[in-house]
């Protein structure tokens, strides 16, 4: 009896040792795989992002355009 | 409106570009992380960039068997926004560099100075540099089409060692070097992932459109403006 609860004893550090060992492991098993913009992408800013790029991206374009039939003006008027 | 189509074409893949490249799946690496999405701008900035040239030299060519001006002006305008977008280029590839190489993988900034498509990037828009330094130099506008339009075949002869060749032959930070055992990153089937090649390909065509279209804008600008040289 008092031999069976020594090996409890001893083997209960080892087991909690063990889970402990696991878990603070946990993290750099997550680092295996690289890191990315997981969240931005669940909450939706990412969105946020390209309407920003798009806008000036649609800005630009007009811009160029209208420089382009100013230019075609030009070319007819002389 | 004819004609436009290519300019619309322009906006619409640049729009894909955008939208598909911040929200597609990109490949998961390491030390690149979300950044690889520079691909579809960075890179594509020196594919113009090496496109434009292609044209500026085909109309200096043109120029030396015709002797037709307006065939300098438009070497000279797609020269200079090649150029443009080399330094584009440039300047995005130094942010990226900060964040990757230097902060992720803490290189020395000696090795990043060391890296030689850097080295020869550098030495490639330089010599396009002393293209445009040329041109200014001359008063008589025959005399100045004439060698800057010969310098200009020289100028891009050089893009062959200092851009492409050089720097898959020494070891280097970019992919493509001998050290990744591949040719060409970009183009390389076994070396880019499918996923990038979606929005890489057509992101080089509708960077290389806009590029061409601002440059057209300049050159017809130019055409006006000597309108009465040409025909004079």
């Amino acid at each position: 009896m008092a031999n069976k609860k020594r090996n409890l004893y001893l083997q209960c550090p080892k087991f909690i040792g063990c889970l402990l060992f696991l878990i603070l492991n946990l993290p750099t098993f997550a680092q295996d795989k690289p890191e990315m913009a997981d969240v931005m992408r669940s909450n939706g800013k990412i969105y946020v992002v390209v309407a920003v790029c798009l806008t000036i991206l649609i800005g630009l374009f007009v811009y160029v355009f209208a420089l382009d039939r100013k230019i075609k003006k030009m070319e007819k008027d002389n | 409106m004819k004609k436009s189509w290519w300019k619309i074409l322009s906006f619409v893949l640049l729009t894909y570009t955008v939208v598909g490249g911040f929200l597609m799946d990109v490949p998961r690496l390491a030390i690149l992380n979300e950044s690889i999405r520079n691909l579809y701008f960075h890179v594509c900035m020196w594919f113009s960039m090496m496109i434009l040239f292609i044209i500026s030299v085909v109309y200096s060519i043109k120029y030396l068997s015709g002797f037709d001006y307006k065939n300098d002006i438009y070497a000279k305008n797609f020269a200079k926004l090649g150029a443009f977008l080399g330094i584009l280029g440039y300047a995005t590839g130094a942010i990226w560099a900060n964040y990757t190489w230097v902060a992720d993988q803490n290189q020395s900034l000696a090795s990043v100075l060391k890296e030689p498509k850097l080295l020869g990037a550098a030495i490639a828009l330089l010599i396009y540099g002393a293209y445009f330094v040329l041109r200014s130099s001359f008063t008589d506008i025959d005399k100045r089409a004439r060698i800057s339009a010969v310098y200009n075949i020289f100028a891009f002869v050089m893009l062959f060692p200092s851009i492409w060749i050089i720097p898959r032959l020494v070891g280097s930070l970019h992919p493509g070097a001998p050290g990744s055992d591949s040719g060409n990153p970009a183009l390389n089937f076994k070396d880019i992932d499918s996923r990038l090649r979606m929005i890489f390909y057509p992101a080089i065509i509708g960077w290389t459109l806009l590029g061409i279209w601002i440059s057209t804008l300049k050159i017809r600008l130019e055409l006006i403006k000597d309108k009465n040289l040409l025909n004079g």
